[in-house]
Protein backbone atom coordinates (compact mmCIF):
# COMPACT_ATOMS: atom_id res chain seq x y z
CA UNK A 1 0.00 0.00 0.00
CA UNK A 2 2.63 2.49 1.07
CA UNK A 3 4.81 1.51 -1.84
CA UNK A 4 1.95 2.17 -4.22
CA UNK A 5 1.51 5.59 -2.67
CA UNK A 6 5.18 6.43 -3.08
CA UNK A 7 5.04 5.38 -6.72
CA UNK A 8 1.93 7.41 -7.20
CA UNK A 9 3.58 10.44 -5.66
CA UNK A 10 6.55 9.99 -7.95
CA UNK A 11 4.38 9.73 -11.06
CA UNK A 12 2.38 12.78 -10.16
CA UNK A 13 5.42 14.82 -9.25
CA UNK A 14 7.17 13.98 -12.50
CA UNK A 15 4.16 14.51 -14.76
CA UNK A 16 2.76 17.56 -13.05
CA UNK A 17 5.98 18.92 -11.58
CA UNK A 18 5.19 22.59 -12.16
CA UNK A 19 1.66 22.34 -10.87
CA UNK A 20 2.18 20.50 -7.62
CA UNK A 21 2.90 22.92 -4.81
CA UNK A 22 3.26 20.38 -2.09
CA UNK A 23 2.79 16.65 -1.66
CA UNK A 24 2.61 14.76 1.57
CA UNK A 25 2.13 11.14 2.61
CA UNK A 26 0.54 10.93 6.02
CA UNK A 27 -1.42 8.12 7.69
CA UNK A 28 -1.08 6.06 4.52
CA UNK A 29 -2.77 8.74 2.46
CA UNK A 30 -1.45 11.05 -0.21
CA UNK A 31 -2.35 14.74 -0.16
CA UNK A 32 -1.44 16.94 -3.10
CA UNK A 33 -1.69 20.70 -2.92
CA UNK A 34 -2.21 22.63 -6.13
CA UNK A 35 -3.07 26.14 -7.29
CA UNK A 36 -6.76 26.80 -7.81
CA UNK A 37 -6.16 28.09 -11.36
CA UNK A 38 -4.84 24.71 -12.43
CA UNK A 39 -7.58 22.62 -10.84
CA UNK A 40 -9.34 21.62 -14.06
CA UNK A 41 -6.14 20.51 -15.80
CA UNK A 42 -4.94 18.49 -12.83
CA UNK A 43 -8.26 16.72 -12.32
CA UNK A 44 -8.55 16.02 -16.03
CA UNK A 45 -5.07 14.53 -15.90
CA UNK A 46 -5.86 12.38 -12.85
CA UNK A 47 -8.96 11.04 -14.51
CA UNK A 48 -7.63 10.35 -17.98
CA UNK A 49 -4.04 9.26 -17.32
CA UNK A 50 -3.64 5.54 -18.01
CA UNK A 51 -1.42 4.93 -15.03
CA UNK A 52 -3.62 6.72 -12.51
CA UNK A 53 -7.26 6.24 -13.59
CA UNK A 54 -8.93 8.18 -10.83
CA UNK A 55 -12.34 7.61 -12.31
CA UNK A 56 -14.44 8.35 -9.27
CA UNK A 57 -14.93 11.52 -7.28
CA UNK A 58 -15.71 10.52 -3.71
CA UNK A 59 -16.39 13.84 -2.09
CA UNK A 60 -15.55 17.52 -1.87
CA UNK A 61 -14.90 18.82 1.61
CA UNK A 62 -14.69 22.49 2.47
CA UNK A 63 -12.66 23.67 5.44
CA UNK A 64 -12.61 27.11 7.01
CA UNK A 65 -9.45 28.61 8.53
CA UNK A 66 -10.53 32.14 9.55
CA UNK A 67 -7.03 33.17 10.61
CA UNK A 68 -5.31 32.37 7.35
CA UNK A 69 -4.94 34.78 4.49
CA UNK A 70 -6.30 32.15 2.14
CA UNK A 71 -9.26 31.36 4.30
CA UNK A 72 -10.93 28.39 2.64
CA UNK A 73 -9.58 25.01 1.73
CA UNK A 74 -11.28 22.60 -0.62
CA UNK A 75 -10.29 18.96 -0.43
CA UNK A 76 -11.24 16.76 -3.37
CA UNK A 77 -11.19 13.03 -2.65
CA UNK A 78 -10.70 10.65 -5.54
CA UNK A 79 -10.69 6.89 -5.84
CA UNK A 80 -9.19 4.69 -8.52
CA UNK A 81 -10.91 1.32 -8.67
CA UNK A 82 -8.36 -0.13 -11.08
CA UNK A 83 -5.37 0.68 -8.90
CA UNK A 84 -7.24 0.45 -5.61
CA UNK A 85 -5.81 3.72 -4.42
CA UNK A 86 -7.08 7.04 -3.09
CA UNK A 87 -5.79 10.56 -3.45
CA UNK A 88 -6.63 13.88 -1.81
CA UNK A 89 -6.31 17.11 -3.73
CA UNK A 90 -6.22 20.33 -1.79
CA UNK A 91 -6.79 23.90 -2.97
CA UNK A 92 -6.68 27.10 -0.92
CA UNK A 93 -8.97 30.02 -1.66
CA UNK A 94 -9.36 33.58 -0.45
CA UNK A 95 -12.76 34.91 0.65
CA UNK A 96 -14.90 35.77 -2.38
CA UNK A 97 -12.55 33.99 -4.72
CA UNK A 98 -14.34 32.04 -7.43
CA UNK A 99 -13.19 28.58 -8.41
CA UNK A 100 -13.88 26.54 -11.53
CA UNK A 101 -16.60 23.93 -11.30
CA UNK A 102 -15.63 20.38 -12.19
CA UNK A 103 -19.14 19.25 -13.11
CA UNK A 104 -18.02 18.84 -16.73
CA UNK A 105 -15.50 16.18 -15.71
CA UNK A 106 -17.46 14.55 -12.88
CA UNK A 107 -21.25 15.03 -13.08
CA UNK A 108 -21.54 13.99 -9.45
CA UNK A 109 -19.68 17.15 -8.43
CA UNK A 110 -22.92 19.04 -9.00
CA UNK A 111 -24.49 18.51 -5.58
CA UNK A 112 -21.16 18.39 -3.78
CA UNK A 113 -20.31 21.87 -5.06
CA UNK A 114 -23.78 23.06 -4.19
CA UNK A 115 -23.21 21.81 -0.66
CA UNK A 116 -19.89 23.62 -0.40
CA UNK A 117 -21.55 26.77 -1.72
CA UNK A 118 -24.36 26.39 0.80
CA UNK A 119 -22.10 25.73 3.77
CA UNK A 120 -19.17 28.06 3.01
CA UNK A 121 -20.38 30.51 0.37
CA UNK A 122 -17.67 29.55 -2.11
CA UNK A 123 -18.87 30.25 -5.64
CA UNK A 124 -18.17 27.97 -8.58
CA UNK A 125 -17.71 29.20 -12.13
CA UNK A 126 -19.68 27.40 -14.86
CA UNK A 127 -21.78 25.43 -12.42
CA UNK A 128 -25.11 24.56 -14.07
CA UNK A 129 -27.34 25.14 -11.06
CA UNK A 130 -25.70 26.76 -8.07
CA UNK A 131 -28.51 26.89 -5.52
CA UNK A 132 -28.57 26.17 -1.82
CA UNK A 133 -29.12 22.51 -1.11
CA UNK A 134 -29.29 21.52 2.55
CA UNK A 135 -30.46 24.67 4.31
CA UNK A 136 -33.96 26.11 4.37
CA UNK A 137 -35.56 28.06 1.53
CA UNK A 138 -34.53 31.70 1.95
CA UNK A 139 -31.78 30.89 4.45
CA UNK A 140 -29.14 33.55 5.02
CA UNK A 141 -25.51 32.93 5.95
CA UNK A 142 -23.17 29.98 5.55
CA UNK A 143 -23.45 27.67 8.56
CA UNK A 144 -20.17 25.80 8.46
CA UNK A 145 -18.04 28.93 8.55
CA UNK A 146 -16.33 29.15 11.89
CA UNK A 147 -17.84 32.59 12.59
CA UNK A 148 -21.41 31.28 12.24
CA UNK A 149 -22.86 30.61 15.71
CA UNK A 150 -23.87 27.06 16.54
CA UNK A 151 -27.35 28.17 17.56
CA UNK A 152 -27.91 30.07 14.33
CA UNK A 153 -29.85 33.32 14.03
CA UNK A 154 -33.46 32.37 13.43
CA UNK A 155 -35.83 29.83 14.88
CA UNK A 156 -39.02 28.50 13.36
CA UNK A 157 -42.34 27.80 14.99
CA UNK A 158 -46.00 27.53 14.15
CA UNK A 159 -47.88 30.57 15.33
CA UNK A 160 -51.37 29.81 16.55
CA UNK A 161 -52.26 33.48 16.20
CA UNK A 162 -51.18 33.98 12.64
CA UNK A 163 -52.03 30.40 11.62
CA UNK A 164 -48.74 29.95 9.81
CA UNK A 165 -45.12 29.07 10.34
CA UNK A 166 -43.09 32.08 11.41
CA UNK A 167 -39.39 32.89 11.77
CA UNK A 168 -38.11 34.67 14.86
CA UNK A 169 -34.66 35.54 16.21
CA UNK A 170 -33.32 32.76 18.43
CA UNK A 171 -34.30 33.07 22.07
CA UNK A 172 -32.71 30.60 24.45
CA UNK A 173 -33.63 30.03 28.08
CA UNK A 174 -29.94 29.65 28.75
CA UNK A 175 -27.12 30.87 26.56
CA UNK A 176 -25.10 28.28 24.73
CA UNK A 177 -22.14 27.42 26.93
CA UNK A 178 -18.87 26.56 25.37
CA UNK A 179 -16.92 24.65 27.98
CA UNK A 180 -13.24 25.00 27.45
CA UNK A 181 -11.80 22.00 29.25
CA UNK A 182 -8.30 22.67 28.10
CA UNK A 183 -7.90 25.56 30.53
CA UNK A 184 -10.16 24.57 33.39
CA UNK A 185 -9.60 27.58 35.65
CA UNK A 186 -10.90 30.30 33.37
CA UNK A 187 -14.59 29.65 33.95
CA UNK A 188 -17.31 29.30 31.37
CA UNK A 189 -17.29 31.03 28.02
CA UNK A 190 -20.75 32.32 27.22
CA UNK A 191 -21.35 32.86 23.55
CA UNK A 192 -22.89 36.25 24.31
CA UNK A 193 -20.52 38.13 26.59
CA UNK A 194 -22.24 39.75 29.53
CA UNK A 195 -20.38 42.94 30.27
CA UNK A 196 -21.24 45.11 33.22
CA UNK A 197 -19.90 48.58 33.31
CA UNK A 198 -19.27 49.89 36.78
CA UNK A 199 -19.83 53.44 37.81
CA UNK A 200 -16.17 54.26 37.49
CA UNK A 201 -16.17 53.05 33.89
CA UNK A 202 -14.23 49.84 34.55
CA UNK A 203 -15.27 46.76 32.68
CA UNK A 204 -15.70 43.62 34.70
CA UNK B 1 -53.80 22.32 -36.09
CA UNK B 2 -51.56 20.83 -33.48
CA UNK B 3 -52.79 21.05 -29.94
CA UNK B 4 -50.64 23.05 -27.58
CA UNK B 5 -49.36 20.89 -24.73
CA UNK B 6 -48.10 22.06 -21.40
CA UNK B 7 -46.02 19.97 -19.07
CA UNK B 8 -47.44 19.36 -15.64
CA UNK B 9 -45.50 20.03 -12.46
CA UNK B 10 -46.09 17.59 -9.67
CA UNK B 11 -44.93 17.85 -6.10
CA UNK B 12 -43.97 14.41 -4.82
CA UNK B 13 -43.53 14.59 -1.06
CA UNK B 14 -42.29 15.80 1.40
CA UNK B 15 -45.14 13.89 3.06
CA UNK B 16 -45.45 10.81 0.94
CA UNK B 17 -45.08 7.23 2.14
CA UNK B 18 -43.08 6.19 -0.93
CA UNK B 19 -40.63 9.07 -0.57
CA UNK B 20 -38.87 7.10 2.22
CA UNK B 21 -38.68 10.13 4.44
CA UNK B 22 -38.78 13.82 3.81
CA UNK B 23 -37.94 14.10 0.14
CA UNK B 24 -39.58 16.77 -1.93
CA UNK B 25 -39.36 15.75 -5.54
CA UNK B 26 -40.56 18.22 -8.14
CA UNK B 27 -41.49 16.29 -11.23
CA UNK B 28 -42.11 17.74 -14.66
CA UNK B 29 -44.54 15.46 -16.44
CA UNK B 30 -45.58 15.09 -20.01
CA UNK B 31 -48.68 13.01 -19.60
CA UNK B 32 -47.41 10.20 -17.44
CA UNK B 33 -43.82 10.39 -18.60
CA UNK B 34 -41.34 12.12 -16.35
CA UNK B 35 -39.33 14.78 -18.18
CA UNK B 36 -37.35 16.14 -15.28
CA UNK B 37 -36.98 15.47 -11.59
CA UNK B 38 -35.62 18.03 -9.17
CA UNK B 39 -35.10 16.60 -5.69
CA UNK B 40 -35.24 19.16 -2.92
CA UNK B 41 -33.40 17.81 0.08
CA UNK B 42 -32.35 19.22 3.40
CA UNK B 43 -35.69 18.94 5.16
CA UNK B 44 -34.01 16.75 7.75
CA UNK B 45 -30.81 18.78 7.92
CA UNK B 46 -29.65 18.94 11.53
CA UNK B 47 -26.19 20.39 11.10
CA UNK B 48 -24.41 17.24 12.27
CA UNK B 49 -21.05 18.39 10.95
CA UNK B 50 -21.32 21.74 12.72
CA UNK B 51 -22.35 20.07 15.98
CA UNK B 52 -19.47 17.63 15.83
CA UNK B 53 -17.02 20.53 15.61
CA UNK B 54 -18.24 21.64 19.05
CA UNK B 55 -18.05 18.26 20.77
CA UNK B 56 -15.28 16.05 22.00
CA UNK B 57 -14.56 12.88 20.09
CA UNK B 58 -16.53 10.73 22.53
CA UNK B 59 -19.51 13.06 22.32
CA UNK B 60 -19.37 13.15 18.54
CA UNK B 61 -19.93 9.43 18.16
CA UNK B 62 -23.69 9.28 18.92
CA UNK B 63 -24.36 11.69 16.05
CA UNK B 64 -23.36 8.94 13.67
CA UNK B 65 -26.19 6.69 14.85
CA UNK B 66 -28.58 9.35 13.72
CA UNK B 67 -27.31 9.54 10.15
CA UNK B 68 -28.41 6.31 8.57
CA UNK B 69 -30.66 5.26 11.43
CA UNK B 70 -31.40 1.95 9.72
CA UNK B 71 -27.88 0.63 10.28
CA UNK B 72 -26.45 2.79 13.08
CA UNK B 73 -23.31 0.89 14.01
CA UNK B 74 -21.85 0.91 10.52
CA UNK B 75 -21.62 4.68 10.67
CA UNK B 76 -20.04 4.69 14.12
CA UNK B 77 -17.50 2.33 12.70
CA UNK B 78 -16.28 4.82 10.08
CA UNK B 79 -15.77 7.51 12.70
CA UNK B 80 -14.07 5.18 15.15
CA UNK B 81 -11.70 4.01 12.41
CA UNK B 82 -10.84 7.58 11.45
CA UNK B 83 -10.06 8.58 15.02
CA UNK B 84 -8.03 5.41 15.55
CA UNK B 85 -6.03 6.12 12.42
CA UNK B 86 -5.10 9.56 13.71
CA UNK B 87 -4.35 8.31 17.22
CA UNK B 88 -2.45 5.34 15.79
CA UNK B 89 -3.89 2.86 18.28
CA UNK B 90 -4.53 -0.84 17.85
CA UNK B 91 -7.92 -2.36 18.52
CA UNK B 92 -7.91 -5.66 20.43
CA UNK B 93 -8.81 -8.68 18.35
CA UNK B 94 -12.01 -9.53 20.23
CA UNK B 95 -13.32 -6.00 19.68
CA UNK B 96 -12.67 -6.38 15.97
CA UNK B 97 -14.78 -9.51 15.84
CA UNK B 98 -17.59 -7.92 17.84
CA UNK B 99 -17.52 -4.92 15.54
CA UNK B 100 -17.77 -7.09 12.46
CA UNK B 101 -20.65 -9.08 13.94
CA UNK B 102 -22.64 -5.93 14.63
CA UNK B 103 -21.76 -4.31 11.32
CA UNK B 104 -23.11 -7.33 9.51
CA UNK B 105 -26.23 -7.30 11.69
CA UNK B 106 -26.58 -3.68 10.60
CA UNK B 107 -26.27 -4.73 6.98
CA UNK B 108 -29.05 -7.28 7.39
CA UNK B 109 -31.19 -4.70 9.20
CA UNK B 110 -30.78 -2.24 6.38
CA UNK B 111 -31.27 -4.70 3.55
CA UNK B 112 -34.40 -6.22 5.11
CA UNK B 113 -35.90 -2.77 5.37
CA UNK B 114 -34.93 -1.83 1.86
CA UNK B 115 -36.00 -5.01 0.11
CA UNK B 116 -39.34 -5.19 1.87
CA UNK B 117 -40.22 -1.51 1.46
CA UNK B 118 -39.23 -1.67 -2.16
CA UNK B 119 -41.77 -4.48 -2.47
CA UNK B 120 -44.24 -2.34 -0.55
CA UNK B 121 -43.71 0.53 -2.98
CA UNK B 122 -44.68 -1.65 -5.91
CA UNK B 123 -47.67 -3.15 -4.17
CA UNK B 124 -46.67 -6.12 -2.00
CA UNK B 125 -47.50 -5.77 1.67
CA UNK B 126 -46.63 -9.17 3.11
CA UNK B 127 -42.81 -9.05 2.80
CA UNK B 128 -42.60 -6.00 5.01
CA UNK B 129 -44.68 -7.66 7.70
CA UNK B 130 -42.44 -10.71 7.67
CA UNK B 131 -39.26 -8.70 7.40
CA UNK B 132 -40.02 -6.36 10.26
CA UNK B 133 -40.42 -9.26 12.64
CA UNK B 134 -36.82 -10.25 11.93
CA UNK B 135 -35.65 -6.67 12.28
CA UNK B 136 -37.23 -6.62 15.70
CA UNK B 137 -35.17 -9.66 16.73
CA UNK B 138 -32.01 -8.05 15.40
CA UNK B 139 -32.71 -4.86 17.24
CA UNK B 140 -33.01 -6.76 20.50
CA UNK B 141 -29.43 -7.93 19.82
CA UNK B 142 -28.47 -4.28 19.53
CA UNK B 143 -30.29 -3.62 22.77
CA UNK B 144 -28.64 -6.45 24.63
CA UNK B 145 -25.19 -5.28 23.60
CA UNK B 146 -25.57 -1.53 23.89
CA UNK B 147 -28.73 -0.83 25.86
CA UNK B 148 -30.72 0.72 23.04
CA UNK B 149 -32.48 -0.67 20.04
CA UNK B 150 -31.64 2.03 17.55
CA UNK B 151 -29.14 4.64 18.62
CA UNK B 152 -26.61 2.25 19.95
CA UNK B 153 -23.56 4.43 20.70
CA UNK B 154 -21.70 1.19 21.16
CA UNK B 155 -18.41 1.55 19.28
CA UNK B 156 -15.63 3.51 20.89
CA UNK B 157 -12.31 4.76 19.69
CA UNK B 158 -10.11 1.80 20.48
CA UNK B 159 -12.79 -0.88 20.74
CA UNK B 160 -16.37 -1.22 21.84
CA UNK B 161 -18.15 -0.04 24.96
CA UNK B 162 -18.89 -3.34 26.71
CA UNK B 163 -18.27 -7.00 26.24
CA UNK B 164 -21.12 -9.11 24.93
CA UNK B 165 -22.44 -11.94 27.12
CA UNK B 166 -22.15 -15.55 26.01
CA UNK B 167 -25.91 -15.98 25.94
CA UNK B 168 -26.18 -13.18 23.38
CA UNK B 169 -23.59 -14.85 21.17
CA UNK B 170 -25.60 -18.09 21.36
CA UNK B 171 -28.80 -16.28 20.43
CA UNK B 172 -27.18 -14.52 17.47
CA UNK B 173 -25.92 -17.91 16.37
CA UNK B 174 -29.42 -19.37 16.67
CA UNK B 175 -30.83 -16.49 14.66
CA UNK B 176 -28.26 -16.95 11.91
CA UNK B 177 -29.22 -20.57 11.53
CA UNK B 178 -32.92 -19.80 11.18
CA UNK B 179 -32.67 -16.60 9.16
CA UNK B 180 -31.76 -18.08 5.73
CA UNK B 181 -35.17 -19.79 5.81
CA UNK B 182 -36.79 -16.36 6.13
CA UNK B 183 -34.77 -15.07 3.17
CA UNK B 184 -36.03 -18.06 1.19
CA UNK B 185 -39.58 -17.16 2.16
CA UNK B 186 -39.08 -13.54 1.10
CA UNK B 187 -37.58 -14.69 -2.16
CA UNK B 188 -40.50 -17.04 -2.68
CA UNK B 189 -42.80 -14.05 -2.47
CA UNK B 190 -40.79 -11.74 -4.68
CA UNK B 191 -38.05 -13.14 -6.88
CA UNK B 192 -40.26 -14.85 -9.44
CA UNK B 193 -43.31 -12.79 -8.73
CA UNK B 194 -44.74 -11.58 -12.05
CA UNK B 195 -45.88 -8.18 -10.79
CA UNK B 196 -42.66 -7.54 -8.89
CA UNK B 197 -40.63 -8.34 -11.99
CA UNK B 198 -42.79 -6.22 -14.25
CA UNK B 199 -42.25 -3.28 -11.98
CA UNK B 200 -38.50 -3.72 -11.53
CA UNK B 201 -36.85 -5.45 -14.47
CA UNK B 202 -35.24 -2.95 -16.86
CA UNK B 203 -36.31 -0.01 -14.74
CA UNK B 204 -33.71 2.55 -13.71
CA UNK B 205 -30.81 1.01 -15.61
CA UNK B 206 -27.32 2.24 -14.69
CA UNK B 207 -24.39 1.35 -16.89
CA UNK B 208 -20.90 0.76 -15.51
CA UNK B 209 -19.60 4.08 -16.77
CA UNK B 210 -22.56 6.03 -15.42
CA UNK B 211 -22.20 4.37 -12.05
CA UNK B 212 -18.60 5.55 -11.85
CA UNK B 213 -19.35 9.06 -13.12
CA UNK B 214 -22.11 9.54 -10.60
CA UNK B 215 -19.97 8.45 -7.63
CA UNK B 216 -22.09 5.40 -6.96
CA UNK B 217 -20.92 2.88 -4.41
CA UNK B 218 -22.15 -0.22 -2.69
CA UNK B 219 -25.02 -2.13 -4.24
CA UNK B 220 -25.67 0.64 -6.76
CA UNK B 221 -22.20 0.05 -8.18
CA UNK B 222 -22.17 -3.74 -7.86
CA UNK B 223 -25.63 -4.01 -9.41
CA UNK B 224 -24.10 -2.54 -12.56
CA UNK B 225 -21.38 -5.15 -12.69
CA UNK B 226 -18.45 -3.45 -11.00
CA UNK B 227 -16.93 -5.91 -8.54
CA UNK B 228 -16.02 -3.42 -5.84
CA UNK B 229 -16.51 -3.90 -2.14
CA UNK B 230 -14.37 -2.12 0.43
CA UNK B 231 -14.52 -5.15 2.71
CA UNK B 232 -12.59 -7.03 0.02
CA UNK B 233 -10.55 -4.40 -1.79
CA UNK B 234 -9.44 -2.28 1.16
CA UNK B 235 -10.08 -4.64 4.04
CA UNK B 236 -10.44 -3.20 7.51
CA UNK B 237 -10.79 -5.03 10.83
CA UNK B 238 -10.69 -8.77 10.13
CA UNK B 239 -12.51 -8.95 6.82
CA UNK B 240 -9.48 -10.37 5.04
CA UNK B 241 -9.59 -13.44 7.29
CA UNK B 242 -13.20 -14.21 6.49
CA UNK B 243 -14.63 -16.17 3.64
CA UNK B 244 -17.46 -14.45 1.83
CA UNK B 245 -18.60 -13.70 -1.69
CA UNK B 246 -19.40 -10.37 -3.32
CA UNK B 247 -22.58 -10.64 -5.37
CA UNK B 248 -22.40 -8.62 -8.58
CA UNK B 249 -25.30 -7.72 -10.86
CA UNK B 250 -25.42 -7.85 -14.61
CA UNK B 251 -27.97 -5.41 -15.98
CA UNK B 252 -27.82 -2.61 -13.43
CA UNK B 253 -31.60 -2.33 -13.11
CA UNK B 254 -33.76 -2.24 -9.99
CA UNK B 255 -34.27 -5.99 -10.09
CA UNK B 256 -30.54 -6.75 -10.10
CA UNK B 257 -30.03 -4.47 -7.17
CA UNK B 258 -32.77 -6.32 -5.32
CA UNK B 259 -31.04 -9.63 -6.08
CA UNK B 260 -27.69 -8.26 -4.88
CA UNK B 261 -29.21 -7.21 -1.58
CA UNK B 262 -30.81 -10.61 -1.03
CA UNK B 263 -27.49 -12.35 -1.72
CA UNK B 264 -25.62 -9.92 0.53
CA UNK B 265 -27.90 -10.84 3.40
CA UNK B 266 -26.97 -14.49 2.93
CA UNK B 267 -23.29 -13.57 2.87
CA UNK B 268 -23.68 -11.46 6.00
CA UNK B 269 -25.19 -14.44 7.81
CA UNK B 270 -22.16 -16.49 6.80
CA UNK B 271 -19.79 -13.79 8.03
CA UNK B 272 -21.53 -13.61 11.40
CA UNK B 273 -21.40 -17.39 11.80
CA UNK B 274 -17.68 -17.41 11.03
CA UNK B 275 -17.07 -14.61 13.52
CA UNK B 276 -19.00 -16.41 16.23
CA UNK B 277 -17.04 -19.56 15.61
CA UNK B 278 -13.70 -17.77 15.80
CA UNK B 279 -14.64 -15.21 18.46
CA UNK B 280 -11.53 -15.00 20.66
CA UNK B 281 -11.37 -14.08 24.33
CA UNK B 282 -9.63 -10.99 25.60
CA UNK B 283 -10.06 -7.27 26.16
CA UNK B 284 -12.70 -5.39 24.17
CA UNK B 285 -11.15 -1.95 24.19
CA UNK B 286 -7.72 -0.44 23.94
CA UNK B 287 -5.69 -0.80 27.13
CA UNK B 288 -4.39 2.73 26.73
CA UNK B 289 -5.76 4.49 29.81
CA UNK B 290 -5.52 7.87 28.11
CA UNK B 291 -8.10 6.85 25.53
CA UNK B 292 -10.44 4.22 26.87
CA UNK B 293 -12.13 4.74 30.21
CA UNK B 294 -11.28 2.50 33.19
CA UNK B 295 -13.50 -0.23 34.58
CA UNK B 296 -16.15 0.69 37.11
CA UNK B 297 -14.52 -1.56 39.74
CA UNK B 298 -11.18 0.19 39.43
CA UNK B 299 -12.75 3.57 40.17
CA UNK B 300 -13.25 2.60 43.82
CA UNK B 301 -9.71 1.34 44.27
CA UNK B 302 -7.35 3.21 42.01
CA UNK B 303 -6.64 6.93 42.18
CA UNK B 304 -5.24 6.88 38.69
CA UNK B 305 -8.36 5.27 37.26
CA UNK B 306 -10.46 7.97 38.90
CA UNK B 307 -8.33 10.73 37.40
CA UNK B 308 -8.47 9.13 33.97
CA UNK B 309 -12.22 8.74 34.23
CA UNK B 310 -12.67 12.37 35.18
CA UNK B 311 -10.38 13.68 32.47
CA UNK B 312 -11.86 11.45 29.76
CA UNK B 313 -15.42 12.51 30.42
CA UNK B 314 -14.74 16.21 30.74
CA UNK B 315 -11.83 17.10 28.54
CA UNK B 316 -11.80 13.94 26.47
CA UNK B 317 -8.68 12.75 24.70
CA UNK B 318 -6.62 14.88 22.39
CA UNK B 319 -6.03 13.69 18.88
CA UNK B 320 -2.76 14.49 17.12
CA UNK B 321 -2.77 17.04 14.33
CA UNK B 322 -3.51 15.70 10.89
CA UNK B 323 -6.19 14.76 8.45
CA UNK B 324 -7.49 11.39 7.50
CA UNK B 325 -10.17 9.83 5.33
CA UNK B 326 -11.52 6.49 6.37
CA UNK B 327 -14.34 4.64 4.70
CA UNK B 328 -16.35 1.54 5.43
CA UNK B 329 -18.66 -0.51 3.30
CA UNK B 330 -21.96 0.51 4.86
CA UNK B 331 -25.10 -1.29 3.64
CA UNK B 332 -25.88 1.60 1.33
CA UNK B 333 -22.40 2.07 -0.06
CA UNK B 334 -19.16 3.75 0.83
CA UNK B 335 -19.66 5.70 4.01
CA UNK B 336 -16.64 7.85 4.72
CA UNK B 337 -15.44 10.29 7.31
CA UNK B 338 -12.90 12.94 6.44
CA UNK B 339 -11.54 14.09 9.76
CA UNK B 340 -9.26 17.06 10.36
CA UNK B 341 -7.75 17.42 13.79
CA UNK B 342 -5.94 20.51 15.03
CA UNK B 343 -4.46 18.67 17.98
CA UNK B 344 -7.20 19.62 20.43
CA UNK B 345 -9.92 17.50 22.03
CA UNK B 346 -12.48 18.35 19.33
CA UNK B 347 -12.47 17.62 15.62
CA UNK B 348 -11.62 20.74 13.64
CA UNK B 349 -13.67 19.51 10.72
CA UNK B 350 -15.56 16.30 10.15
CA UNK B 351 -16.88 15.85 6.64
CA UNK B 352 -19.30 12.98 6.31
CA UNK B 353 -19.46 11.25 2.98
CA UNK B 354 -22.89 9.70 2.74
CA UNK B 355 -23.54 7.24 -0.08
CA UNK B 356 -27.20 8.21 -0.37
CA UNK B 357 -26.27 11.78 -1.26
CA UNK B 358 -24.65 10.80 -4.55
CA UNK B 359 -27.30 8.19 -5.27
CA UNK B 360 -30.17 10.61 -4.89
CA UNK B 361 -28.32 13.12 -7.03
CA UNK B 362 -28.63 10.73 -9.97
CA UNK B 363 -32.41 10.57 -9.55
CA UNK B 364 -32.96 13.10 -12.32
CA UNK B 365 -31.08 11.13 -14.91
CA UNK B 366 -32.37 7.75 -13.71
CA UNK B 367 -36.01 8.67 -13.93
CA UNK B 368 -36.00 10.70 -17.12
CA UNK B 369 -38.27 9.05 -19.70
CA UNK B 370 -39.79 6.66 -17.18
CA UNK B 371 -43.42 6.63 -16.13
CA UNK B 372 -44.63 8.35 -12.99
CA UNK B 373 -45.39 4.96 -11.45
CA UNK B 374 -41.71 4.02 -11.74
CA UNK B 375 -40.63 6.84 -9.45
CA UNK B 376 -41.26 4.89 -6.22
CA UNK B 377 -39.65 1.77 -7.69
CA UNK B 378 -36.45 3.60 -8.62
CA UNK B 379 -36.42 5.56 -5.40
CA UNK B 380 -36.87 2.33 -3.46
CA UNK B 381 -33.96 0.63 -5.19
CA UNK B 382 -31.65 3.60 -4.53
CA UNK B 383 -31.97 2.79 -0.83
CA UNK B 384 -32.32 6.32 0.41
CA UNK B 385 -32.43 7.22 4.08
CA UNK B 386 -32.76 10.90 4.77
CA UNK B 387 -30.82 10.88 7.97
CA UNK B 388 -27.63 10.46 5.97
CA UNK B 389 -28.57 12.39 2.84
CA UNK B 390 -29.40 15.55 4.78
CA UNK B 391 -27.01 15.04 7.67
Amino acid sequence: MLENLKNLEKVINSELSSKVQNSLIENNELLIEIKESELIEVIQFLKSNDKLKFRQLIDIAGVDYPDQEKRFQLVYLFLSHENNIRIKLSVYLETNQIINSITKIFPSANWMEREVFDMYGIKFKNHPDLRRILTDYGFKGHPLRKDFPLTGFNEVRYSEKEKKVIYEPVKLEQNYRNFDFESPWEGTNYSKKITNIDTDGKKN
Amino acid sequence: MAKKTKSLNLNFGPQHPAAHGVLRLILELDGEVVEKADPHIGLLHRGTEKLIEQKTYTQALPYFDRLDYVAPMNQEHAFALAAEKLLKIEVPIRAKYIRVIFCEIGRILSHILNVTTQALDVGALTPSLWGFEERETLMTFYERASGSRLHANYFRTGGVHQDIPLKLVEDIDKFCRSFPKIIDDLEGLLTDNRIFKQRNVEIGIVTKQEALDHSFSGVMLRGSGVPWDLRRSQPYEIYNELDFKIPVGKNGDCYDRYLCRIEEMRESVKIILQCIEKLPKGPIKSIDGKISPPNRDDLKQSMEALIHHFKLFTEGYRVPKGNVYSAVEAPKGEFGVYLISDGSNRPYRCKIRAPGFSHLQAMDYLIRGHMLADVPAVLGSLDIVFGEVDR
